[in-house]
């Protein structure tokens, strides 16, 4: 058993592949490490590299914390009391952790996307307009109409609702309330998306719309998905990255990843043989 | 005997079980139901009397000489003030039966009519000096013992001797009848007086201005610095310090606190400490509304506590601050908890009399409050003095101030089902 433990850890020393990239990337991670509390870490020494106008796929077992370092990209994790975070996290070149950076300005660069839809108990109309209206984005009610059109568009779900755009957006499908929360967070204009399993509750149809949608919308955003489709992962990252118990085992080109693993474990767990 | 067998045969009993539990469900709320049909059963049978007067026709003579002033073109409001307006009621019912030499039986003619009738007449003279010299018909209020034979509450077959009305009266009263002289009309007064010592003058609007006026100190006082302070509490205070610790169990020991001990505080900081006056809804509402303030604390918390914090991080994520999360997003979704808190708070706060003991809210107050600052009671206190007072009218008038108090809660509840409605929302 301990030695096992060694033996891990050795195996998890370094991250392989290629984790940082050639070019100007639009977010780094230099050595993160989160903890929650003191004694419980739940990642470590995490060093990669997001470029722009790509989508970067995370996947990894169940709690080796995906969610966790992607929640530090936007500082969701100011809000756990008792998380903290080492190392540097930068976003085109300035470290988000530092003094002079709002957290609500770069949450408005950075937006998210969460596992569950999490519409407002509001209008579908309101909670599309309700991050232009917070930052003042649109300047008038015709300039606001059309950034929520614009959005719903986006997210195609625009022919959906364009009749019930006052009714609550609570009152959608599962898969509409998601592609409502896209909408949401694409209506901020952000430069960064990040997305935790946003189709984990989704049927395959709507699955497909969203993942259409993140490829259309890499063209003007960097995104960040979290997923537990290895299938997902390859159909729309361009890169990929395995997580195992709070480390970055493995970063690569998606199509290697999928069809060269250099890692023992990546290629236990695209292939099905972990656990 | 297989698995299903073994289901099905345990299945009986769990349907029998399921049916009994049921059964003292529906039980209770037959009994609680029934005893709250019986309770306002009763008190409005009791309060029904209360909303009619019985009124005596008499003409009032209104000349110089029974007021004994002199012929002018007019007279200052003084003047009007200072008339022997009692003998103005006395001298008709004299006429009307004459004859009477018996200083006792004359007294027991005297007081057919309220006594408080003197005051009204004064009022009208005053109102209208053209009045002087001249003779009118006027419907008088009659005393409460006679408005209490005209309805019927006085048994005729027990003895005089027994009876708070004698035989006279009665045969005056019938005689009266029959001329058409007696009436009885929708008691308006207790809508638009203050309390008396008089049942026939004696009215509630003193005791449901009071009330309102408190309730309003009490929910401005608690409600603002209520919700602050479960705000503060719940989103911007540490977890796990020792001083909210601390605070938080003070707040729900106060919550238990019983009520006299808010009553003795208000005496001592509010009254002697910053001289609110006495007596006065400020510092009735004062005390209540600190009474009040740990139960709106709690359970705006607990609403707090209850709003999804999925809604918390999509707002965050959007780039919204944690000031604007809590007015956009908090506060509107736990505001059906938090109107529902107020109110079971605010409830309690109207029917308190003890507290308002120790500030001297509990007296017998006969003017009606002007506004904060005036000498005034509050409606469970009128109840409490009307049904510790000795004449029978003042029975009915306790039930129908019990009426009036649960109007008031009624429509304070109202007012938070409507706001409720506004704000309840469903994800
Ligand atoms: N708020 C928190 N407080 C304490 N520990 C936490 C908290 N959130 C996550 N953790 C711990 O951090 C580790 C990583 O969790 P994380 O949610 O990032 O996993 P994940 O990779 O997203 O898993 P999943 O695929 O199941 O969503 C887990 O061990 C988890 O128990
Ligand atoms: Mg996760």
């Amino acid at each position: 058993m301990n030695n096992n433990k060694v033996e891990l850890d050795q195996q998890l020393s370094e991250t392989v592949g290629k984790p940082l990239i050639n070019g100007t990337p639009k977010i780094t991670c230099r050595d993160v490490n989160v903890f929650y509390n003191q004694d419980s870490q739940a990642i470590f020494d995490v060093n990669v590299d997001l470029a722009k106008n790509q989508i970067l796929a995370m996947i990894g077992p169940s709690g080796c914390g995906k969610s966790t370092l992607l929640r530090c990209l936007n500082r969701m994790n100011d809000t756990i009391d008792g998380c903290s975070i080492t190392g540097k996290i930068s976003l085109d070149g300035e470290d988000i952790y530092s003094n002079d950076i709002d957290p609500v300005l770069l949450r408005a660069k950075v937006g998210m996307v969460f596992q569950k839809p999490n519409p407002f108990p509001k209008s579908i109309y309101d909670n599309v307009a309700y991050g232009p209206r917070l930052h003042g984005i649109a300047t008038n009610n015709s300039e606001l109409d059309d950034v929520v059109e614009e959005s719903l568009i986006k997210a195609g779900l625009w022919k959906e609702t364009k009749d019930r755009l006052n009714k609550p957006g609570t009152g959608l499908s599962g898969g509409q309330q998601q592609r409502l929360c896209i909408a949401r967070t694409i209506a901020v204009r952000p430069d960064v998306i990040l997305m935790d399993e946003p189709t984990s509750a989704l049927d395959p149809i709507a699955t497909a719309t969203i993942e259409e949608l993140m490829h259309e919308l890499k063209s003007s955003y960097t995104i960040a998905v979290v997923t537990h489709s290895m299938q997902q992962a390859a159909r729309i990252s361009d890169r990929c990255s395995y997580f195992h118990l709070g480390r970055l085992v493995e970063v690569n080109d998606t199509n290697i990843v999928f069809t060269n693993p250099e890692h023992e474990l990546t290629e236990n767990y695209i292939t099905g043989r972990f656990g | 005997m297989n698995n299903i067998e073994i289901v099905q045969k345990g299945l009986k009993k769990r349907y029998a079980k399921e049916r009994r539990f049921k059964a003292y469900g529906v039980f209770s709320i037959i009994i609680s139901l029934s005893f709250l049909a019986f309770l306002l059963f009763d008190i409005a049978l009791k309060a029904a009397p209360a909303f009619t007067q019985t009124y005596i026709k008499l003409d009032i003579d209104f000349s110089h000489k029974v007021l004994r002033i002199n012929e002018k073109s007019s007279y200052t409001k003084d003047e009007l003030f200072e008339l022997p307006y009692h003998k103005l009621p006395s001298k008709s019912l004299y006429q009307l039966f004459p004859g009477i030499e018996n200083r006792k039986q004359k007294k027991a003619l005297r007081k057919l009519v309220s006594s408080g009738v003197r005051y009204n007449l004064r009022n009208m003279v005053i109102k209208n000096s053209k009045l002087i010299g001249t003779s009118k018909s006027i419907w008088v209020l009659a005393d409460d013992d006679i408005d209490s034979l005209v309805k019927g509450l006085i048994d005729r077959n027990i003895p005089e001797a027994d009876r708070r009305v004698k035989d006279f009266q009665i045969a005056w009263i019938d005689k009266l009848q029959l001329e058409n002289r007696v009436e009885s009309r929708f008691n308006i007064n207790f809508f638009t007086s203050g309390d008396s010592r008089e049942p026939e003058q004696a009215g509630i609007l003193g005791a449901l201005k009071g009330s309102l006026y408190t309730m309003l100190i009490t929910l401005l006082l608690s409600f603002p610095i209520g919700v602050a302070a479960a705000v503060y509490l719940e989103e911007f205070a540490h977890k796990n310090n020792w001083l909210v610790d601390m605070i938080e169990v003070n707040i729900n020991n106060l919550a238990a606190v019983p009520s006299i001990v808010f009553g003795i505080l208000g005496l001592a900081v509010y009254i002697n400490l910053f001289g609110v006056p006495r007596s006065a809804p400020l510092a009735g509402g004062l005390v209540l509304g600190l009474m009040t303030l740990p139960i709106i604390i709690i359970t705006t918390r607990a609403a707090i506590k209850s709003v999804p914090p999925s809604i918390r991080e999509a707002a965050l994520g959007l780039g919204a601050s944690k000031m604007q999360v809590i007015i956009h997003h908090v506060l509107p979704l736990s505001m059906p908890g938090i109107l529902t808190g107020s109110i079971i708070g605010m409830a309690q706060a109207l029917g308190e009399t003890a507290p308002l003991l120790m500030i001297g809210m509990v007296a017998f107050v006969a003017d009606i409050p002007q506004g904060f600052f005036d000498p005034s009671t509050v409606l469970p206190v009128q109840i409490y003095i009307w049904s510790d007072s000795p004449e029978r009218s003042f029975i009915a008038l306790t039930s129908a101030a019990i009426i009036m108090l649960l109007v008031f809660l009624f429509l304070m509840n109202l007012l938070a089902i409507i706001l409720r409605k506004k704000f309840e929302t469903r994800w």
